[in-house]
């Protein structure tokens, strides 16, 4: 009790001398840096799954051949979930005389319940947002089919036996389906009027579905309630049937970022420890007179630990906030790349994560230190020069090491990842010391030839060897990865933009009937349209490998719904695309023609284990096709071409019908032209993806943008060790620049002096830093990013130059006042 | 000066002393081998007395003055500080009997700056556990003149004033013996001398056994006997 009310007492006025300050910026900027990461990587996780659920249009989707019973929609709304419900049947609309094969969805009040329906005034016009669903004797078709049958806005179409006026084209709904084949296009109705048409009769192919959507907890049981009641044949689909794929690649973006941010706290933490140094040695005449004045050696110790049990709680206050408001502006930033409009809310998890790092770093890099002021002898009153005894070794470094490794286990729990990322860090760590050590040892040499303000501050460097070597390390990571990301990102850049031309094509046309094939080709052309290649697509299921049924293997079991009992489309063809790459065995020859070849996307490959050699048997259309594996590719699917996971030699399977698909380049004038083509060829379903491509342009600069501002933290960090840095050789800096001044130096000569200093300093750690992230930047577009390394210049004049120059300036500011202060109230003292 | 008093303190002493030491050693170790800095010293001090000891510099007063108070262990003797054996105690069982019997003025002040003039001097009553802690403070601080200065922070108070502090702050507790080492070392003549005076006039009312150290003719005049310390032995 009374050591807390000395420690609060004192708290405000150990505020002013500095290290405080310095203690509680670096360990905010620590916390900011985790918790900001925290909480964006929770909220993208979060909108993600929701984006995953609108997939389904709602939470959970239960769908069966029959009607379903009224009791599950009771459930429901007893439970207060939100539900709707769809009839989905194919059916034939009609304008006039024309016709088209449609997916008919007539929907309740509600739908749908997750994601949203877009619309439009004309077919392939851009979609918007829109409430509600079709009025009673409404209907919205999709813009195939409204072209394809020739009708109009405000039209009418008929279904079986009703009429209907045309109030929307349907530009998009969330639940159509990720799969480009087998697609009729489709047509929203209210459910109220699927009595009139008639379409329902004994034997006709319907889908009954309902959707059930709301909060977490309570759908996870009406989840649980649902298996429990639905009967055969009814389907249940929730969010882990709807792309994990993404959920993954979430998680390891966010592992990624939370790495990132350790090199953050990791900075902070050589701060905190700097300025834990200092506070100790300003308080060791303190607690000697304390212990003098009777205080025991657990009181001194106990005054000392609140005060940084207080700090670190105000820094994990003022951390999360940092860490919120990087995080909010971030989310603003990439909020294009969400398909969800609104954020989902923050959890506090992360501001209990920001304490628990304030409080382990100040255990690992404070601590030790703190502890040296218990064991100060009493005598120190008498005699300035009797301090504690040195710490040992392993007491000063353990603990930092020990919170260090916890931090990164904490990151990348998987036991080989840590291994690789802690030696990873020793290493870097070492290497730059290294460099470094070499470095101020080669300038203190060359300091002979500059200036006499030069030469005291290169010396200065020397001399504070230790001070300048962690500094190097602790500037020379933070320039490295701001660095490293630059590079990154302009390369990243430049691929893109020579990948992703302006006339990629932005339209696939599916289904072309092999003898329209000539005629639709000839007519795009006449449309300007630019044309890819034109493959064939035959629908067909793996059934055996090596002759054993894919059905009683293990490996089939576990991909269930994935690669292997899928209905895959299969294409055959002559030649290698410029977006294909062989990676292991080799593309077919003329001569191979006609032999039973097959060529695997890696993807398809690798996640059903198969090898070059192995045999696959395929059912296509009810005969069996035997074919080896000849080779595998790598595919850029980026490159917007028709492209397949598998591909036959050629030879093999034109006897099997089939239907052609390709890509083409439409520029913006003639997209509305698409009508009457769709009237001409009404079987061949068009996809636009030209949203969807301007989307991943825009992804690539926001996600870099992000993933940058991040690393502002790394900045910011280097900022406090620099400060931190200063700080502890403040007193020492005060006391020669008034020697200084005495001898007759004028306050200009040590100023520049204390400018040389710095900036050799920073220029140091510019060039380290370029060399590293030129390594750096040559592994990851190699091994990561799968692109060519160029040398650049520019990182290593905005390393060398950046360092100096922001280094000079902050140890300018930092260390002004010690310049001015005349020599005498210095002497004096 | 307090002539009157000096006879009847000389004769309390024999009868009950508050401060003895026996055959006490300080050994420490150096480049050039074992280094003697207290050689075999034993004193007796009665209580209220006051003891100056003098000597040059180097001469191991300061030394001797860490033993006394138990800031410092002997490499061999006892200390018995109001009849207990500071050897048979550890660190924190001196601190603690430092808190309730002994006070310091130092020469170079040690003010805590994080701390108010006041707060300076209520630390060694709350660190005793008193509960009438800033009023006693309080009325110490009136008694050494800086009524006006309680708010104030070390580093707003003159060399003089914050010696008078730290002087409220040794006396505060009503110590058996307190100890200063060169208190007005760092002062000029005149401060000294008035805080020599405070020095004095305090420990004639509180009936404190004064040990202190100092080159001040002046203040050693004053004081009952002179101990001369010359290479670590009294003279
Ligand atoms: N712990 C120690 N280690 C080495 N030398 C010491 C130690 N303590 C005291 N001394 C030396 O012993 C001598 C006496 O010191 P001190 O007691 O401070 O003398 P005084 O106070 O009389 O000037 C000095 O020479 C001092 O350097
Ligand atoms: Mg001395």
């Amino acid at each position: 009790m009374r050591a807390v009310r000395l420690a609060l007492r004192t708290l405000a006025r150990e505020w002013r001398s500095g290290e405080l300050g310095v203690l509680l910026l670096a360990l905010a900027v620590a916390v900011g840096a985790l918790t900001g990461v925290g909480f964006l990587v929770g909220r993208i996780g979060a909108a993600v799954a929701l984006q995953a659920v609108s997939v389904l249009g709602a939470d959970i989707r239960l769908s069966s051949p029959q009607p379903l019973g009224a009791e599950y929609l009771d459930a429901a709304a007893h439970r207060g979930l939100r539900s709707s419900s769809t009839t989905t049947l194919l059916s034939v609309v009609f304008n006039g005389e024309a016709s088209q094969l449609t997916d008919i969805e007539a929907v309740t009040a509600g739908y749908p319940l997750r994601g949203r329906v877009l619309v439009a005034d004309a077919p392939f016009a851009p979609g918007v947002p829109v409430q509600g669903i079709p009025a009673p004797g409404e209907v919205w078709p999709a813009s195939k089919l409204l072209a394809a049958v020739g009708g109009t806005v405000g039209g009418q179409l008929s279904i079986g036996a009703a009429s209907f006026r045309v109030a929307h084209v349907l530009i998009s709904r969330p639940d159509q389906g990720g799969t480009f084949a087998e697609l009729s296009p489709s047509l929203i109705m209210n459910a109220v009027d699927l009595p009139a048409t008639r379409l329902i009769q004994p034997g006709s192919r319907v889908t009954y579905a309902a959707l059930f959507a709301g909060d977490r907890t309570r759908i996870d049981s009406f989840e649980g309630w649902l298996r429990a009641h639905k009967r055969a044949g009814e389907r249940l689909r929730d969010i882990s049937d709807a792309t994990p794929q993404v959920r993954n690649a979430v998680d390891r973006a966010g592992r990624f970022l939370s790495l990132a941010s350790l090199v953050s706290v990791l900075l902070c933490a050589i701060a905190v420890a700097m300025a834990a140094r200092r506070y100790v040695h300003r308080h060791l005449d303190t607690v000697a007179l304390l212990k003098t004045l009777g205080a025991t050696r657990g009181f001194t110790l106990a005054v000392a630990l609140l005060q940084l049990l207080a700090l670190a709680l105000l820094a994990a206050l003022l951390g999360s906030a940092l860490g919120f408001v990087a995080q909010e502006w971030l989310l603003r930033t990439i909020r294009g790349l969400l398909a969800t409009p609104e954020l989902p809310p923050v959890t506090a998890t992360p501001i209990a994560v920001g304490f628990l790092t304030a409080l382990a770093v100040l255990t690992g890099f404070a601590l030790p230190a703190l502890t040296q002021l218990g064991r100060v002898p009493a005598v120190r009153v008498l005699r300035r020069d009797v301090g504690p005894p040195p710490l040992r070794t392993l007491l000063a470094f353990g603990p930092a090491i020990a919170v260090v490794l916890l931090l990164i286990w904490w990151m990348v729990p998987e036991r080989r990842l840590f291994l690789w990322v802690s030696a990873g860090l020793a290493a870097f760590v070492a290497v730059l010391a290294i460099a470094g050590a070499v470095l101020v040892a080669v300038a203190g040499r060359l300091r002979g030839r500059v200036g006499v303000a030069w030469r005291y501050g290169v010396a200065n460097l020397a001399r504070r060897r230790a001070e300048s070597l962690v500094q190097l390390v602790a500037f020379g990571t933070g320039i490295m990865v701001l660095l490293l990301l630059g590079i990154i990102r302009a390369d990243l850049n430049s691929d893109w933009r020579r990948t992703l031309p302006p006339d990629l094509p932005n339209y696939f046309f599916i289904n072309i009937p092999p003898d329209q094939r000539a005629g639709f080709i000839a007519y795009l052309h006449g449309l300007g349209a630019r044309t890819t290649r034109v493959l064939p697509m035959i629908r067909g299921r793996l059934i055996a490998i090596n002759g054993v049924s894919v059905e009683a293997t293990q490996r089939g079991r576990e991909e269930r719904g994935g690669f292997a009992t899928r209905e895959q489309n299969l294409t055959w063809t002559a030649e290698l695309g410029a977006d294909n790459r062989i990676v292991a065995g080799r593309w077919w020859t003329p001569a191979d023609s006609g032999k039973p070849l097959v060529s695997l996307a890696s993807e398809f490959q690798e996640s059903l284990g198969l090898q070059l050699g192995d045999r696959l048997t395929f059912d296509i259309a009810g005969e069996s096709v035997e074919a080896t594996v000849a080779s595998v590719r790598k595919v850029k699917w980026d490159s917007f071409q028709p492209n397949f996971f598998i591909v036959f030699a050629p030879g093999v399977l034109e006897g099997a019908a089939g239907t052609y698909l390709t890509s083409a380049y439409f520029s913006a004038g003639t997209a509305r032209s698409l009508a009457p083509l769709a009237r001409r060829f009404p079987s061949v379903s068009i996809f636009d993806i030209d949203e969807l491509l301007a989307e991943v342009r825009g992804v690539l600069d926001k996600a870099a943008l992000a993933v940058q501002s991040v690393f502002m933290f790394t900045l910011l960090a280097g900022f406090t060790v620099l400060l931190a840095a200063v700080q502890s050789s403040r007193d020492e800096r005060r006391y020669e620049s008034a020697m200084l001044r005495t001898l007759g130096a004028s306050r200009g000569t040590v100023a520049q002096g204390v400018l040389a200093e710095f900036a050799t300093l920073g220029a140091l750690a510019g060039l380290l830093a370029a060399a590293g992230a030129a390594v750096g930047a040559f592994y990851l577009t190699r091994e990561w990013l799968e692109l060519r390394y160029a040398f650049e210049l520019w990182p290593w004049l905005a390393g060398i130059c950046g360092g100096a120059l922001l280094v000079a300036a902050g140890g300018w500011l930092a260390t002004r006042s010690v310049v001015r202060q005349p020599p005498l109230t210095t002497l004096r003292a | 000066m307090n002539v009157t008093t000096r006879p009847s303190t000389a004769t309390q002493a024999v009868r009950d002393s508050v401060l003895k030491a026996e055959n006490l050693c300080k050994q420490v170790s150096s480049p050039e081998g074992l280094l003697t800095i207290v050689a075999d010293v034993s004193l007796e001090i009665a209580r209220g007395e006051s003891v100056a000891v003098a000597g040059p510099s180097g001469a191991g007063k300061s030394t001797l003055l860490a033993l006394l108070a138990g800031l410092d262990v002997p490499s061999a003797g006892r200390v018995l500080l109001d009849g207990t054996d500071l050897t048979g105690l550890d660190e924190d069982g001196r601190a603690r009997l430092r808190a309730q019997r002994v006070g310091f003025v130092f020469q170079s002040f040690h003010l805590i700056p994080a701390l108010t003039a006041l707060e300076n001097v209520m630390l060694p009553l709350e660190l005793a556990g008193n509960a009438e802690a800033r009023r006693a403070a309080a009325e110490t601080l009136e008694r050494v003149g800086l009524r006006e200065r309680t708010a104030h922070y070390p580093r707003q108070l003159s060399g003089g004033e914050q010696q008078r502090v730290a002087i409220a702050r040794a006396f505060v507790t009503q110590p058996a013996v307190l100890f200063a080492d060169e208190p007005t070392g760092n002062l000029d003549s005149a401060t000294g001398a008035r805080v020599g005076e405070l020095l004095f006039e305090l420990n004639g009312n509180a009936r404190t056994t004064l040990v202190l150290v100092t080159h001040d003719r002046e203040l050693a005049a004053r004081c009952v006997r002179t101990l001369r310390m010359e290479a670590g032995r009294l003279a």
